[in-house]
Protein backbone atom coordinates (compact mmCIF):
# COMPACT_ATOMS: atom_id res chain seq x y z
CA UNK A 1 0.00 0.00 0.00
CA UNK A 2 1.27 3.19 -1.30
CA UNK A 3 -0.68 5.88 1.18
CA UNK A 4 0.69 3.96 4.68
CA UNK A 5 4.29 3.51 3.56
CA UNK A 6 5.88 7.25 5.23
CA UNK A 7 8.80 8.06 3.00
CA UNK A 8 11.48 9.32 4.33
CA UNK A 9 12.17 12.65 2.61
CA UNK A 10 8.76 13.78 4.18
CA UNK A 11 9.64 13.11 7.76
CA UNK A 12 12.85 15.01 6.87
CA UNK A 13 11.23 17.81 5.54
CA UNK A 14 8.19 17.62 8.11
CA UNK A 15 10.30 17.21 11.12
CA UNK A 16 13.11 20.29 10.00
CA UNK A 17 10.50 22.82 9.09
CA UNK A 18 7.71 21.72 12.23
CA UNK A 19 11.12 22.08 14.39
CA UNK A 20 11.73 25.39 13.07
CA UNK A 21 8.05 26.61 13.28
CA UNK A 22 7.97 25.42 16.69
CA UNK A 23 11.52 27.33 17.80
CA UNK A 24 10.36 30.52 15.76
CA UNK A 25 6.78 30.69 17.16
CA UNK A 26 7.74 29.52 20.72
CA UNK A 27 10.19 32.57 20.80
CA UNK A 28 8.71 35.19 18.84
CA UNK A 29 4.62 34.38 18.97
CA UNK A 30 3.81 32.02 22.00
CA UNK A 31 6.09 33.39 24.63
CA UNK A 32 4.89 37.22 23.78
CA UNK A 33 1.01 36.33 23.12
CA UNK A 34 0.76 34.16 26.39
CA UNK A 35 2.50 36.52 28.42
CA UNK A 36 0.29 39.52 26.88
CA UNK A 37 -2.84 37.57 27.87
CA UNK A 38 -1.61 36.62 30.58
CA UNK A 39 -1.21 40.30 31.90
CA UNK A 40 -3.90 41.69 30.52
CA UNK A 41 -6.28 38.78 32.35
CA UNK A 42 -4.39 40.08 35.89
CA UNK A 43 -5.01 43.63 34.50
CA UNK A 44 -8.63 42.85 33.99
CA UNK A 45 -8.63 41.01 37.60
CA UNK A 46 -7.05 43.81 38.97
CA UNK A 47 -9.24 46.41 37.29
CA UNK A 48 -12.17 44.69 38.36
CA UNK A 49 -10.74 44.31 42.08
CA UNK A 50 -10.34 47.97 42.08
CA UNK A 51 -13.72 48.60 40.84
CA UNK A 52 -15.40 46.89 43.54
CA UNK A 53 -13.02 48.19 46.44
CA UNK A 54 -14.54 51.46 44.68
CA UNK A 55 -17.87 50.61 44.69
CA UNK A 56 -17.67 49.09 47.86
CA UNK A 57 -16.26 52.48 49.47
CA UNK A 58 -19.03 54.52 47.41
CA UNK A 59 -21.19 52.30 49.25
CA UNK A 60 -20.03 52.68 52.74
CA UNK A 61 -19.44 56.59 51.66
CA UNK A 62 -23.07 56.89 50.81
CA UNK A 63 -23.94 55.13 53.85
CA UNK A 64 -21.64 57.75 55.83
CA UNK A 65 -23.25 60.25 53.52
CA UNK A 66 -26.79 59.40 54.64
CA UNK A 67 -26.05 58.94 58.58
CA UNK A 68 -24.31 62.75 58.74
CA UNK A 69 -27.29 64.12 57.08
CA UNK A 70 -29.44 61.84 59.36
CA UNK A 71 -27.50 63.22 62.38
CA UNK A 72 -27.49 66.78 60.57
CA UNK A 73 -31.24 66.55 60.12
CA UNK A 74 -31.44 65.66 63.76
CA UNK A 75 -29.61 67.89 65.09
CA UNK A 76 -31.15 71.13 63.00
CA UNK A 77 -34.82 69.78 64.33
CA UNK A 78 -33.38 69.61 67.96
CA UNK A 79 -31.87 73.22 67.48
CA UNK A 80 -34.73 74.38 65.71
CA UNK A 81 -36.98 72.97 68.41
CA UNK A 82 -34.83 74.71 71.22
CA UNK A 83 -34.87 78.15 69.76
CA UNK A 84 -38.44 77.75 69.91
CA UNK A 85 -38.59 76.67 73.22
CA UNK A 86 -36.29 79.70 74.45
CA UNK A 87 -38.58 81.53 72.56
CA UNK A 88 -41.13 80.49 73.98
CA UNK A 89 -39.66 80.88 77.23
CA UNK A 90 -38.64 83.67 76.92
CA UNK A 91 -41.61 85.33 75.73
CA UNK A 92 -43.21 83.47 78.62
CA UNK A 93 -40.30 85.29 80.77
CA UNK A 94 -40.99 88.63 79.55
CA UNK A 95 -45.01 88.08 79.64
CA UNK A 96 -44.31 87.07 83.41
CA UNK A 97 -42.35 90.22 83.58
CA UNK A 98 -44.20 92.59 82.02
CA UNK A 99 -46.98 91.06 84.13
CA UNK A 100 -45.30 91.81 87.13
CA UNK A 101 -44.32 94.79 86.30
CA UNK A 102 -47.49 96.23 85.34
CA UNK A 103 -49.15 94.92 88.53
CA UNK A 104 -46.44 97.06 90.32
CA UNK A 105 -47.59 99.91 88.40
CA UNK A 106 -51.08 99.35 88.92
CA UNK A 107 -50.32 98.91 92.52
CA UNK A 108 -48.56 101.41 92.91
CA UNK A 109 -50.63 103.73 91.03
CA UNK A 110 -53.65 102.83 93.31
CA UNK A 111 -51.58 103.09 96.42
CA UNK A 112 -50.73 106.78 94.80
CA UNK A 113 -54.37 107.29 94.40
CA UNK A 114 -55.11 106.27 97.44
CA UNK A 115 -52.84 108.53 99.27
CA UNK A 116 -53.58 111.14 96.66
CA UNK A 117 -57.14 110.79 97.33
CA UNK A 118 -57.15 110.70 101.35
CA UNK A 119 -54.64 114.06 101.37
CA UNK A 120 -57.29 115.39 99.02
CA UNK A 121 -59.93 114.46 101.22
CA UNK A 122 -58.31 115.71 104.32
CA UNK A 123 -57.03 119.14 102.53
CA UNK A 124 -60.68 119.57 101.79
CA UNK A 125 -61.70 118.47 104.96
CA UNK A 126 -59.69 121.32 106.17
CA UNK A 127 -60.76 123.79 104.30
CA UNK A 128 -63.98 122.75 104.82
CA UNK A 129 -63.56 122.83 108.26
CA UNK A 130 -61.60 126.94 108.08
CA UNK A 131 -64.22 127.63 105.39
CA UNK A 132 -67.34 126.63 108.13
CA UNK A 133 -65.30 128.18 111.02
CA UNK A 134 -64.86 131.03 108.97
CA UNK A 135 -68.42 131.24 107.57
CA UNK A 136 -69.76 130.62 111.05
CA UNK A 137 -67.21 133.50 111.99
CA UNK A 138 -68.94 135.37 109.52
CA UNK A 139 -72.22 134.42 110.53
CA UNK A 140 -71.88 134.88 114.12
CA UNK A 141 -70.34 138.47 113.60
CA UNK A 142 -72.93 138.86 111.45
CA UNK A 143 -76.35 137.09 113.26
CA UNK A 144 -74.66 138.51 116.82
CA UNK A 145 -73.82 142.13 115.91
CA UNK A 146 -76.52 143.39 118.07
CA UNK A 147 -77.85 142.34 121.46
CA UNK A 148 -81.60 141.42 120.45
CA UNK A 149 -79.98 138.66 118.41
CA UNK A 150 -77.41 137.52 121.05
CA UNK A 151 -80.38 137.46 123.53
CA UNK A 152 -82.98 135.39 121.55
CA UNK A 153 -80.28 132.77 120.74
CA UNK A 154 -79.23 132.62 124.56
CA UNK A 155 -82.95 132.06 124.94
CA UNK A 156 -82.85 129.23 122.34
CA UNK A 157 -80.19 127.57 123.85
CA UNK A 158 -81.40 127.71 127.31
CA UNK A 159 -84.91 126.60 125.50
CA UNK A 160 -82.72 123.35 124.89
CA UNK A 161 -81.07 123.06 127.52
CA UNK A 162 -84.20 123.17 129.23
CA UNK A 163 -85.51 120.15 127.38
CA UNK A 164 -82.17 117.75 128.05
CA UNK B 1 -9.95 30.59 -0.98
CA UNK B 2 -13.82 31.25 -0.56
CA UNK B 3 -13.91 27.94 1.44
CA UNK B 4 -11.62 29.21 3.46
CA UNK B 5 -12.94 32.26 4.44
CA UNK B 6 -15.58 31.54 5.25
CA UNK B 7 -14.46 29.27 8.03
CA UNK B 8 -13.19 32.69 9.49
CA UNK B 9 -16.33 34.44 9.01
CA UNK B 10 -18.16 31.41 10.53
CA UNK B 11 -16.02 31.81 13.74
CA UNK B 12 -16.92 35.26 14.17
CA UNK B 13 -20.31 36.78 13.82
CA UNK B 14 -23.02 34.88 13.60
CA UNK B 15 -25.42 36.86 12.29
CA UNK B 16 -22.82 38.50 9.33
CA UNK B 17 -21.82 35.03 8.45
CA UNK B 18 -25.21 34.51 7.76
CA UNK B 19 -25.24 36.49 5.20
CA UNK B 20 -22.08 36.20 3.61
CA UNK B 21 -22.53 32.34 3.72
CA UNK B 22 -25.48 32.13 1.92
CA UNK B 23 -24.29 34.38 -0.80
CA UNK B 24 -21.16 32.71 -1.12
CA UNK B 25 -22.51 29.57 -1.17
CA UNK B 26 -24.47 29.99 -3.90
CA UNK B 27 -21.48 31.92 -6.15
CA UNK B 28 -19.29 28.82 -4.92
CA UNK B 29 -21.78 26.45 -6.25
CA UNK B 30 -22.51 28.47 -9.39
CA UNK B 31 -18.74 28.84 -10.47
CA UNK B 32 -18.35 24.92 -9.59
CA UNK B 33 -20.76 23.55 -11.29
CA UNK B 34 -19.65 25.83 -14.76
CA UNK B 35 -16.27 24.36 -14.05
CA UNK B 36 -17.58 20.84 -13.44
CA UNK B 37 -19.98 21.12 -16.73
CA UNK B 38 -17.10 22.07 -18.69
CA UNK B 39 -14.70 19.71 -17.58
CA UNK B 40 -16.76 16.64 -18.28
CA UNK B 41 -17.84 18.08 -21.41
CA UNK B 42 -13.50 18.18 -22.11
CA UNK B 43 -12.97 14.67 -20.63
CA UNK B 44 -15.84 12.68 -22.75
CA UNK B 45 -14.38 14.09 -25.74
CA UNK B 46 -10.99 13.60 -25.02
CA UNK B 47 -11.50 9.83 -23.54
CA UNK B 48 -13.96 8.99 -26.84
CA UNK B 49 -10.63 10.28 -29.13
CA UNK B 50 -8.27 9.11 -26.77
CA UNK B 51 -10.18 6.03 -26.33
CA UNK B 52 -8.31 5.93 -22.62
CA UNK B 53 -10.93 4.36 -19.90
CA UNK B 54 -11.70 6.93 -16.57
CA UNK B 55 -10.23 5.00 -13.40
CA UNK B 56 -11.46 6.61 -10.73
CA UNK B 57 -9.05 4.36 -8.39
CA UNK B 58 -6.26 5.18 -9.72
CA UNK B 59 -7.49 8.59 -9.85
CA UNK B 60 -8.18 9.10 -6.37
CA UNK B 61 -5.07 7.57 -5.12
CA UNK B 62 -2.59 9.77 -7.55
CA UNK B 63 -4.46 12.88 -5.92
CA UNK B 64 -4.24 11.93 -2.46
CA UNK B 65 -0.79 10.69 -2.44
CA UNK B 66 2.64 12.66 -2.49
CA UNK B 67 4.14 13.81 -6.04
CA UNK B 68 7.50 15.31 -7.38
CA UNK B 69 5.30 17.60 -9.33
CA UNK B 70 2.10 20.11 -8.63
CA UNK B 71 -0.26 18.42 -10.86
CA UNK B 72 -2.90 21.51 -12.71
CA UNK B 73 -4.63 19.54 -15.70
CA UNK B 74 -3.76 17.35 -18.52
CA UNK B 75 -2.34 13.89 -19.02
CA UNK B 76 0.80 12.66 -20.21
CA UNK B 77 2.35 14.57 -22.89
CA UNK B 78 -0.34 17.28 -22.91
CA UNK B 79 0.19 17.66 -18.65
CA UNK B 80 0.73 20.93 -17.24
CA UNK B 81 2.48 21.19 -13.83
CA UNK B 82 4.41 23.10 -11.45
CA UNK B 83 7.85 21.55 -11.39
CA UNK B 84 9.41 21.54 -8.10
CA UNK B 85 12.98 20.46 -7.04
CA UNK B 86 14.36 17.13 -6.80
CA UNK B 87 17.30 16.84 -4.00
CA UNK B 88 18.47 12.92 -4.08
CA UNK B 89 21.05 11.09 -1.96
CA UNK B 90 23.34 8.61 -3.60
CA UNK B 91 26.65 7.54 -3.16
CA UNK B 92 27.73 9.76 -5.63
CA UNK B 93 26.45 12.78 -3.66
CA UNK B 94 23.80 15.02 -3.11
CA UNK B 95 21.67 15.69 -6.80
CA UNK B 96 19.73 18.70 -7.80
CA UNK B 97 17.65 18.95 -10.60
CA UNK B 98 13.80 20.30 -11.38
CA UNK B 99 11.33 17.33 -11.50
CA UNK B 100 10.55 18.61 -15.29
CA UNK B 101 13.09 16.74 -16.29
CA UNK B 102 11.60 14.12 -16.24
CA UNK B 103 9.09 15.05 -18.59
CA UNK B 104 5.87 13.89 -17.00
CA UNK B 105 6.97 10.44 -17.45
CA UNK B 106 5.87 7.97 -14.85
CA UNK B 107 6.35 4.74 -16.48
CA UNK B 108 10.10 4.78 -15.65
CA UNK B 109 10.61 5.27 -19.53
CA UNK B 110 12.74 8.93 -19.83
CA UNK B 111 16.51 8.66 -18.15
CA UNK B 112 17.79 11.70 -16.45
CA UNK B 113 21.25 11.69 -16.01
CA UNK B 114 22.80 13.82 -13.23
CA UNK B 115 26.28 14.20 -11.47
CA UNK B 116 27.32 11.04 -12.58
CA UNK B 117 23.84 8.68 -11.67
CA UNK B 118 20.89 8.01 -13.98
CA UNK B 119 17.60 8.61 -12.80
CA UNK B 120 13.90 7.16 -13.61
CA UNK B 121 10.84 7.79 -12.22
CA UNK B 122 8.04 4.86 -11.55
CA UNK B 123 4.47 6.05 -10.14
CA UNK B 124 5.87 8.97 -8.12
CA UNK B 125 9.25 6.88 -7.13
CA UNK B 126 12.43 8.05 -8.33
CA UNK B 127 14.72 4.92 -8.98
CA UNK B 128 18.46 4.03 -10.18
CA UNK B 129 17.90 3.02 -13.90
CA UNK B 130 18.51 0.27 -15.71
CA UNK B 131 21.89 -0.07 -18.42
CA UNK B 132 19.61 -1.31 -20.86
CA UNK B 133 15.80 -0.54 -21.30
CA UNK B 134 13.21 -3.35 -20.71
CA UNK B 135 10.97 -4.35 -24.00
CA UNK B 136 8.14 -2.08 -23.24
CA UNK B 137 10.95 0.87 -23.16
CA UNK B 138 10.93 1.16 -19.63
CA UNK B 139 14.49 0.86 -17.53
CA UNK B 140 12.69 -0.07 -14.32
CA UNK B 141 12.15 -4.15 -13.73
CA UNK B 142 8.77 -5.17 -12.02
CA UNK B 143 8.83 -8.19 -10.30
CA UNK B 144 5.21 -10.21 -10.25
CA UNK B 145 3.98 -8.27 -7.43
CA UNK B 146 4.23 -4.59 -8.84
CA UNK B 147 7.44 -3.76 -7.44
CA UNK B 148 10.47 -1.87 -8.64
CA UNK B 149 13.26 -4.30 -8.00
CA UNK B 150 15.82 -1.40 -8.78
CA UNK B 151 17.60 0.23 -6.37
CA UNK B 152 16.40 3.81 -5.03
CA UNK B 153 18.42 6.66 -3.98
CA UNK B 154 17.36 8.33 -0.61
CA UNK B 155 14.94 11.04 -1.65
CA UNK B 156 14.89 14.29 -0.01
CA UNK B 157 12.45 16.15 -2.73
CA UNK B 158 10.79 19.21 -2.06
CA UNK B 159 7.50 17.45 -2.88
CA UNK B 160 3.92 18.33 -3.15
CA UNK B 161 3.74 18.00 0.01
CA UNK B 162 6.54 19.58 1.21
CA UNK B 163 5.63 22.23 -0.86
CA UNK B 164 2.28 22.81 0.75
CA UNK B 165 3.47 22.36 4.28
CA UNK B 166 6.40 24.96 3.80
CA UNK B 167 3.18 27.57 2.16
CA UNK B 168 1.45 26.61 5.32
CA UNK B 169 4.23 27.24 7.68
CA UNK B 170 4.75 30.53 6.08
CA UNK B 171 0.98 31.20 6.27
CA UNK B 172 1.22 30.63 10.09
CA UNK B 173 4.65 32.47 10.61
CA UNK B 174 3.07 35.68 8.92
CA UNK B 175 -0.42 35.22 11.08
CA UNK B 176 1.62 34.72 14.65
CA UNK B 177 4.08 37.09 13.83
CA UNK B 178 1.79 39.87 12.80
CA UNK B 179 -0.27 38.69 15.65
CA UNK B 180 2.64 38.49 18.11
CA UNK B 181 4.10 42.21 17.07
CA UNK B 182 0.18 43.19 17.43
CA UNK B 183 0.22 42.15 21.06
CA UNK B 184 3.47 44.61 21.39
CA UNK B 185 2.15 47.28 19.90
CA UNK B 186 -1.29 47.34 21.44
CA UNK B 187 -0.30 46.41 24.60
CA UNK B 188 -2.78 47.02 27.18
CA UNK B 189 -5.62 47.57 24.58
CA UNK B 190 -8.50 45.12 23.48
CA UNK B 191 -7.53 42.77 20.70
CA UNK B 192 -8.40 43.68 16.63
CA UNK B 193 -8.35 42.31 13.58
CA UNK B 194 -5.99 39.17 13.25
CA UNK B 195 -6.16 39.11 16.82
CA UNK B 196 -9.34 38.99 17.58
CA UNK B 197 -9.77 36.07 15.45
CA UNK B 198 -6.41 33.80 16.82
CA UNK B 199 -7.07 35.16 20.56
CA UNK B 200 -10.27 33.12 21.11
CA UNK B 201 -8.34 29.99 19.63
CA UNK B 202 -5.26 30.55 21.71
CA UNK B 203 -7.42 30.82 24.86
CA UNK B 204 -9.39 27.99 23.85
CA UNK B 205 -6.26 25.97 23.77
CA UNK B 206 -5.19 27.40 26.48
CA UNK B 207 -8.31 27.10 28.76
CA UNK B 208 -10.26 23.60 27.24
CA UNK B 209 -7.45 21.59 26.59
CA UNK B 210 -3.93 22.79 28.16
CA UNK B 211 -5.06 23.19 31.44
CA UNK B 212 -8.07 20.78 32.08
CA UNK B 213 -5.29 18.18 30.44
CA UNK B 214 -1.97 18.92 31.77
CA UNK B 215 -3.02 21.01 35.12
CA UNK B 216 -0.62 23.52 36.96
CA UNK B 217 2.51 22.44 34.85
CA UNK B 218 0.56 23.45 31.51
CA UNK B 219 2.52 26.38 30.32
CA UNK B 220 5.75 24.25 29.61
CA UNK B 221 3.75 22.57 26.74
CA UNK B 222 1.59 25.33 25.61
CA UNK B 223 4.11 26.38 22.72
CA UNK B 224 3.62 22.85 21.26
CA UNK B 225 0.16 22.01 21.92
CA UNK B 226 -0.54 25.47 20.40
CA UNK B 227 1.86 24.50 16.85
CA UNK B 228 0.67 21.16 16.76
CA UNK B 229 -3.10 22.97 16.96
CA UNK B 230 -2.67 25.64 14.48
CA UNK B 231 -0.09 23.33 11.91
CA UNK B 232 -2.88 20.78 11.81
CA UNK B 233 -5.90 23.11 11.54
CA UNK B 234 -4.32 25.26 9.05
CA UNK B 235 -2.93 22.56 6.56
CA UNK B 236 -6.40 20.61 6.76
CA UNK B 237 -7.89 23.87 5.43
CA UNK B 238 -5.48 24.67 2.93
CA UNK B 239 -6.27 20.78 2.62
CA UNK B 240 -9.70 21.42 1.37
CA UNK B 241 -8.66 24.44 -0.76
CA UNK B 242 -8.99 23.04 -4.55
CA UNK B 243 -6.09 25.29 -6.28
CA UNK B 244 -2.98 25.44 -5.60
CA UNK B 245 -0.99 25.99 -3.13
CA UNK B 246 -4.02 24.52 -1.68
CA UNK B 247 -5.43 20.89 -2.38
CA UNK B 248 -2.26 18.80 -1.03
CA UNK B 249 -3.36 16.33 1.51
CA UNK B 250 -0.55 17.35 4.05
CA UNK B 251 -2.05 16.35 7.09
CA UNK B 252 -3.85 12.96 5.45
CA UNK B 253 -0.09 12.13 4.85
CA UNK B 254 1.23 9.01 7.41
CA UNK B 255 4.71 10.23 7.21
CA UNK B 256 3.69 13.92 8.45
CA UNK B 257 1.38 12.43 10.98
CA UNK B 258 3.61 9.85 11.53
CA UNK B 259 6.30 12.40 12.56
CA UNK B 260 3.97 14.79 15.22
CA UNK B 261 2.64 11.49 16.77
CA UNK B 262 6.50 10.87 17.16
CA UNK B 263 7.20 14.31 19.09
CA UNK B 264 3.95 13.92 20.76
CA UNK B 265 5.52 10.38 22.09
CA UNK B 266 9.01 12.09 22.55
CA UNK B 267 7.75 14.73 24.94
CA UNK B 268 5.58 12.51 27.12
CA UNK B 269 8.59 9.71 27.56
CA UNK B 270 10.99 12.87 28.51
CA UNK B 271 8.42 14.67 30.66
CA UNK B 272 6.99 11.21 32.36
CA UNK B 273 7.91 11.37 36.06
CA UNK B 274 8.15 7.89 38.45
CA UNK B 275 4.42 8.27 38.93
CA UNK B 276 3.54 7.64 35.26
CA UNK B 277 6.53 4.33 35.02
CA UNK B 278 4.84 3.68 38.30
CA UNK B 279 1.35 2.89 36.73
CA UNK B 280 2.75 1.50 33.52
CA UNK B 281 5.13 -1.35 35.02
CA UNK B 282 3.57 -1.48 38.26
CA UNK B 283 0.37 -0.21 38.98
CA UNK B 284 -0.26 0.69 42.40
CA UNK B 285 -2.86 -1.41 44.28
CA UNK B 286 -2.54 -4.33 42.27
CA UNK B 287 -1.79 -7.66 42.53
CA UNK B 288 1.18 -9.36 41.53
CA UNK B 289 -0.67 -12.11 39.21
CA UNK B 290 -3.18 -9.54 37.35
CA UNK B 291 0.21 -7.42 36.87
CA UNK B 292 1.70 -9.94 34.54
CA UNK B 293 -1.47 -9.77 32.72
CA UNK B 294 -1.82 -5.76 33.12
CA UNK B 295 1.64 -4.65 32.58
CA UNK B 296 2.07 -5.87 29.15
CA UNK B 297 -1.10 -4.15 28.07
CA UNK B 298 0.32 -0.82 29.62
CA UNK B 299 3.53 -1.17 27.89
CA UNK B 300 2.28 -1.90 25.16
CA UNK B 301 -0.21 1.22 25.31
CA UNK B 302 2.13 3.52 25.52
CA UNK B 303 3.27 3.00 21.74
CA UNK B 304 -0.43 2.38 21.02
CA UNK B 305 -1.34 6.14 21.77
CA UNK B 306 1.00 7.61 19.50
CA UNK B 307 0.01 5.20 16.97
CA UNK B 308 -3.48 5.73 17.37
CA UNK B 309 -3.05 9.32 17.18
CA UNK B 310 -0.87 8.79 13.54
CA UNK B 311 -3.45 6.37 12.08
CA UNK B 312 -6.96 8.76 13.43
CA UNK B 313 -5.34 12.19 11.72
CA UNK B 314 -4.27 10.55 8.60
CA UNK B 315 -7.54 8.28 8.43
CA UNK B 316 -9.64 11.18 8.27
CA UNK B 317 -8.21 13.65 6.38
CA UNK B 318 -7.46 10.98 3.70
CA UNK B 319 -11.44 9.96 3.93
CA UNK B 320 -12.08 13.62 3.56
CA UNK B 321 -10.30 13.68 0.32
CA UNK B 322 -11.20 10.31 -1.13
CA UNK B 323 -15.24 11.43 -0.31
CA UNK B 324 -14.73 14.13 -2.31
CA UNK B 325 -13.13 12.90 -5.33
CA UNK B 326 -15.51 9.67 -5.68
CA UNK B 327 -18.22 12.43 -5.95
CA UNK B 328 -16.39 14.28 -8.65
CA UNK B 329 -15.33 10.52 -9.96
CA UNK B 330 -18.94 9.74 -10.33
CA UNK B 331 -19.02 12.25 -13.11
CA UNK B 332 -16.36 10.80 -15.37
CA UNK B 333 -17.85 7.51 -14.67
CA UNK B 334 -21.24 8.34 -15.59
CA UNK B 335 -19.67 10.85 -18.65
CA UNK B 336 -17.87 7.83 -20.09
CA UNK B 337 -21.39 6.23 -20.81
CA UNK B 338 -23.14 9.28 -22.06
CA UNK B 339 -22.46 13.20 -21.82
CA UNK B 340 -26.09 13.81 -21.02
CA UNK B 341 -25.78 11.62 -18.16
CA UNK B 342 -22.37 12.57 -16.82
CA UNK B 343 -23.84 16.51 -17.13
CA UNK B 344 -26.73 15.79 -14.47
CA UNK B 345 -25.00 13.58 -12.05
CA UNK B 346 -22.55 16.64 -11.60
CA UNK B 347 -25.31 18.84 -10.27
CA UNK B 348 -25.81 16.15 -7.69
CA UNK B 349 -21.82 15.48 -6.89
CA UNK B 350 -21.09 19.12 -6.60
CA UNK B 351 -23.84 19.17 -4.35
CA UNK B 352 -23.06 16.67 -2.09
CA UNK B 353 -18.54 17.85 -2.64
CA UNK B 354 -20.37 21.40 -1.13
CA UNK B 355 -21.94 19.26 1.46
CA UNK B 356 -18.89 17.02 2.29
CA UNK B 357 -16.68 20.27 2.04
CA UNK B 358 -18.67 21.79 4.80
CA UNK B 359 -18.48 18.86 6.80
CA UNK B 360 -15.04 19.37 6.50
CA UNK B 361 -14.64 22.12 7.48
CA UNK B 362 -15.75 21.02 10.93
CA UNK B 363 -13.63 17.91 10.89
CA UNK B 364 -10.32 19.91 10.08
CA UNK B 365 -11.03 21.96 13.53
CA UNK B 366 -12.05 18.70 15.62
CA UNK B 367 -9.35 16.78 14.07
CA UNK B 368 -6.52 19.46 15.19
CA UNK B 369 -8.47 19.73 18.88
CA UNK B 370 -8.54 16.23 18.94
CA UNK B 371 -4.48 15.75 18.43
CA UNK B 372 -4.35 18.52 20.67
CA UNK B 373 -6.63 17.51 22.81
CA UNK B 374 -4.80 13.56 23.35
CA UNK B 375 -1.47 15.07 23.39
CA UNK B 376 -2.55 17.46 25.88
CA UNK B 377 -3.97 14.35 28.52
CA UNK B 378 -0.55 12.11 27.47
CA UNK B 379 1.37 15.18 28.79
CA UNK B 380 -0.39 15.23 31.81
CA UNK B 381 -0.53 11.69 32.56
CA UNK B 382 2.81 11.59 32.34
CA UNK B 383 3.62 14.49 35.15
CA UNK B 384 0.52 13.49 36.59
CA UNK B 385 1.21 13.69 40.55
CA UNK B 386 0.28 10.72 42.55
CA UNK B 387 -3.37 10.84 42.71
CA UNK B 388 -5.56 7.50 42.27
CA UNK B 389 -8.63 8.89 41.77
CA UNK B 390 -7.54 10.51 38.45
CA UNK B 391 -6.29 7.77 36.68
CA UNK B 392 -9.98 6.19 35.79
CA UNK B 393 -10.57 9.53 34.07
CA UNK B 394 -7.55 9.43 31.69
CA UNK B 395 -8.23 5.57 30.56
CA UNK B 396 -11.73 6.83 29.68
CA UNK B 397 -10.57 9.49 27.83
CA UNK B 398 -8.04 7.61 25.92
CA UNK B 399 -10.72 5.68 24.27
CA UNK B 400 -11.42 8.54 21.51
Amino acid sequence: MELIKPSIGLIFWMSVSFFTLLFILRKFAWKPILNMLDEREQNIAEALNTAKKAREEMASLKADNERLLNEARLERDRMLKEARDTRDAIIAESKDKAQQEANKIMAQTRETIRTEKNAAITELKNQVASMSIEIAGKILRTELGNDEKQKSLVQDMLKDIKMN
Amino acid sequence: MAIFALSFENLYSPAMSQVIQNKSIRKIFRLLLAGMLLLSFSTVKANEEGGEKFDAGKMIVEHISDAHDWHLWGEHDHAVSVPLPIILKSEKGLHFFMSSAFHHDIEGKHVVENNGERFVMLHNHIYYAADSATAEGGYVTVNEKGEATNAAPLDFSITKNVFAMLVSIALLLWIFLSVAKAYRRREGMPPAGMQSLVEPLIIFVRDEIAKPSIGPKYKKYMPYLLTVFFFIWINNLLGLVPIIPGGANVTGNIAVTMTLAIITFVITTISANKNYWQHVFAMPGVPVGVLVLLTPIELLGVFLRPFVLMIRLFANITAGHIIALSFFSLIFIFGEMSTGLGLGVSVFSVAFVIFMSLLELLVAFLQAFVFTLLSAIYFGAAVEEHHHDHHDAHEGAHSH
